[in-house]
């Protein structure tokens, strides 16, 4: 009891001593009135894509602060219903999946209608841009070569070799339906062991290319599986569903100038763009706020 | 209070008991880099600091180290390594090595610097040599202090080798980690436990030991 | 977009601004500990039963790994600078309150009876004399408080970029750009160098009658705690 008075008794002092720094508004998570606070998740591509939507909502005059590197779905979703985020890039299909692990996802549209139907009420989802980003289970080369697998085999071909891989993704690939638990349950699939890295980024293509791991959840966007000739599994039963970029936003945050502006932006991006603007971020290393604004511009979304 | 019935769950759930991840496996994981750390530490920051003790030389220089190396950021250091070396067990030592050895070296250096001189100057005037002077006259009477060292230096590996989790180790901070994305609180506040409850077995362990192997003569002060 | 301070846009802060940010989410909490270890030391010391069970259950919270505490903080405090700041000044607290108490209680009984006789009541006689003398140990005590909770600060950014120039570590693997990991370490280090060395220069400042020169420490008698060997990071 002694700790915990000491902790409450702490907590008190670092607040009042915190509070008068002017700078950052610590006071609370909620955003301000009429600004609209823009989330990204832990990994590149959620960071250009909040900047992509920052932007565009700024070119409008909106107000814009960005919330960047939250962490995983799991976290997200919490501060956009709490109002903390009011707009966050998301997949559509991947966000279905968070919602209700058993929904079938037969098309792009009828997946963002059940998205809706799960949502909190206070969140909704916009318009659904053609690109598209999914997970995906993806093989270095090395694997597979000694399994004899191409990409034009499919999850189900790698029954036999699973017990003899370690798979790698994001800690929070262990626990999801589009991850470990669907692949045993759609796919049969029983790895050796799992090994947590990061969401498709540069420590799971690392551990991949330097057959740490001989399988791993890459985005399908990622420019390293070309680079790097992996080997992307086909998904005939659909378990990684559809992975539209879309906006999720919290409804009383956005007025419909900025839903417009959103609009526009996922009219314009399709997989071939979204491909090529992840590669000046992870491949030529700029800036993706630089690559937003450049994209914004030459779209004439600015 | 609701963090104990995490505890409770964590602790209970069968799941959390057997495989790659369970916990006997992470337990054993942290304990083996616990154990290789802090022998790798000592390895380094014993001889040194029974050697400068003894002869009172290089006081000022291992001062300078040691601040260097307390202020190099344990959590920074790992995941530079990493970045630059890849996976594997050696970019997780070098961190933690870092974090272990000054307590060691300024703690031995300090217990055998500040032996009392009368009986060392007695054992020389016997003709024992240097050697012998350290080990069997020297050594004995800074025991304690250097145990003391050496528990710190374990107490901050325990605790340090969880951030570990975070480039994909195992251990118990894998718990943590992995929770903390899968917004599961039940393992993080589990694998917290684990952690605090070795570093206090640690504490227990350093005590026994002290009564164990601190001669009773010196152990009375 | 490869150099050395091109400071990704995502952390919304310039290096300055980083190394600010860093300093005020490490310094605040140590200052709050040091607020909260006097008066609890004061007690420690005047009702010398509390001593061993306050010790006992600091020492529980400070085996907690810091990482651990943020993540339950998030849900009362946030993804904010708070559920950093809330865990080091815990830490700081635990390093500070042994050393005050060790130093309060070192000083000698005829200055305390001296003090008395004078007419201080206990708590002008706590301030203005013991606390003066104890300065040396309350501030080995800060220099371990201050160094672990600069390195522990950038342990945040696991916690959505609250870890000011940690939260160049995760950029650093997130873009594949190793330098902003060099950046990171290497400014924290001075970071940590520069305040030991500023409470270094305090402690000479605030204790005048001590000669100048660092070691002066008796080769036998009483010794100064030393500041390394503390449970300090993890």
């Amino acid at each position: 009891m002694a700790a915990v008075a000491l902790t409450a008794a702490a907590a008190l002092l670092a607040g009042c001593s915190s509070k008068d720094s002017s700078d950052n508004p610590l006071a609370g998570e909620k955003a301000k009135a009429g600004t609209v606070v823009v989330g990204s998740n832990n990994f590149a591509e959620s960071t250009l894509l909040a900047d992509i939507y920052g932007e565009a909502l700024k070119a409008k005059g909106i107000e814009v602060t960005y919330k960047h590197n939250i962490g995983s779905r799991e976290t997200s979703y919490g501060l956009m219903k709490n109002g903390s985020v009011t707009v966050l890039p998301e997949y559509n299909g991947s966000l279905l999946a968070y919602l209700d692990p058993k929904a079938e996802q037969k098309s792009p549209d009828a997946v963002n209608e059940a998205v809706k139907t799960k949502l909190d009420k206070r969140l909704t989802l916009l318009q659904s841009s053609p690109a598209e980003n999914k997970d995906s289970v993806t093989l270095n080369a090395e694997t597979a070569e000694k399994y004899k697998l191409t990409a034009s085999s499919t999850l189900a071909d790698l029954k036999d070799a699973a017990p003899d891989l370690v798979i790698g993704g994001s800690p929070e690939f262990q626990t999801r339906q589009q991850g470990l638990k669907g692949l045993k349950s759609v796919y049969g699939l029983e790895f050796k062991s799992f090994k947590a890295l990061d969401a498709g980024g540069p420590l799971t293509q690392a551990a991949l290319a330097k057959n740490t791991i001989q399988a791993a959840d890459v985005f399908t966007t990622d420019p390293t599986i070309v680079k790097e000739k992996f080997v992307v599994l086909k998904d005939p039963e659909n378990l990684f569903g559809f992975a539209n970029v879309t906006p999720l936003v919290n409804k009383s945050g956005l007025n419909q100038k900025g839903v417009d502006a959103l609009d526009a932006v996922s009219a314009e991006l399709d997989t071939k763009t979204l491909l090529k603007l992840d590669a000046q971020v992870q491949l030529e290393k700029k800036d993706p706020l630089e690559v937003a604004t450049a994209w914004l511009k030459s779209a004439g979304l600015n | 209070m609701n963090v104990l019935n995490f505890v409770n769950a964590f602790f209970s759930d069968s799941a959390h008991w057997h495989g790659y991840d369970g916990i006997p496996q992470r337990l054993l994981e942290h304990v083996q880099y616990s154990l290789l750390a802090l022998a790798l530490a000592a390895a380094i920051g014993l001889p040194v600091g029974l050697l400068t003790g003894h002869t009172g030389r290089g006081g000022n220089a291992l001062a300078f180290i040691a601040t260097a190396a307390r202020a190099l950021p344990s959590f920074g250091l790992l995941v530079l390594i990493v970045i630059v070396m890849g996976f594997g067990l050696l970019p997780v030592m070098i961190p933690l090595v870092v974090l272990a050895v000054p307590p060691i070296l300024v703690t031995t250096y300090e217990a055998v610097r500040t032996v009392d001189p009368s009986p060392v100057d007695a054992a020389r005037g016997m003709g024992m040599h240097e050697s012998r002077i350290l080990f069997q006259v020297e050594l004995p009477v800074a025991l304690p202090l250097i145990l003391s060292g050496l528990r710190s230096a374990a107490i901050q590996i325990v605790s340090t080798a969880t951030i570990a989790a975070y480039v994909s180790l195992g251990g118990l901070g894998r718990y943590i980690v992995d929770g903390l994305y899968q917004r599961d609180y039940e393992k993080v506040v589990g694998g917290a436990t684990l952690v605090a409850v070795l570093a206090l077995v640690t504490l227990a362990l350093f005590w026994v030991a002290g009564r164990v192997a601190v001669s009773p003569g010196v152990r009375r002060r | 977009m490869n150099g050395f301070f091109d400071i990704p846009s995502d952390l919304q802060h310039s290096y300055a601004g980083l190394i600010g940010l860093h300093l005020r989410e490490a310094l605040l909490p140590v200052l709050a500990g040091l607020l909260l270890a006097l008066p609890l030391a004061q007690l420690c010391v005047r009702f010398r039963w509390l001593y061993p069970p306050v010790l006992g259950a600091t020492t529980i919270l400070y085996a907690v790994p810091s990482l651990a505490f943020f993540v339950v903080l998030i849900d009362y405090t946030g993804q904010t600078e708070l559920t950093v700041m809330i865990p080091l000044a815990v830490y700081s607290l635990v390093v500070l309150l042994p050393a005050i108490v060790d130093g309060v209680r070192s000083v000698p009984q005829e200055t305390l009876a001296a003090a008395t006789a004078m007419g201080f009541g206990p708590v002008r006689r706590y301030v203005q004399v013991q606390l003066p003398i104890a300065v040396p140990a309350i501030i080995a005590g800060l220099r371990v408080a201050t160094v672990s909770s600069i390195s522990l600060v950038s342990v945040g950014t696991l916690i959505g970029n609250q870890g000011a120039l940690g939260n160049l570590l995760a950029d650093a693997q997130k873009y594949d750009r190793p330098e902003l990991a060099v950046n990171s370490v290497i400014t924290t280090a001075v970071l940590a160098i520069a305040c030991d060395a500023l409470l270094v220069l305090l402690r000479v400042a605030l204790t005048p009658w001590m000669p100048n020169g660092t070691r002066r420490r008796p080769k036998t008698s009483v010794r100064q705690p030393l500041p390394a060997p503390q449970d300090v990071t993890r």
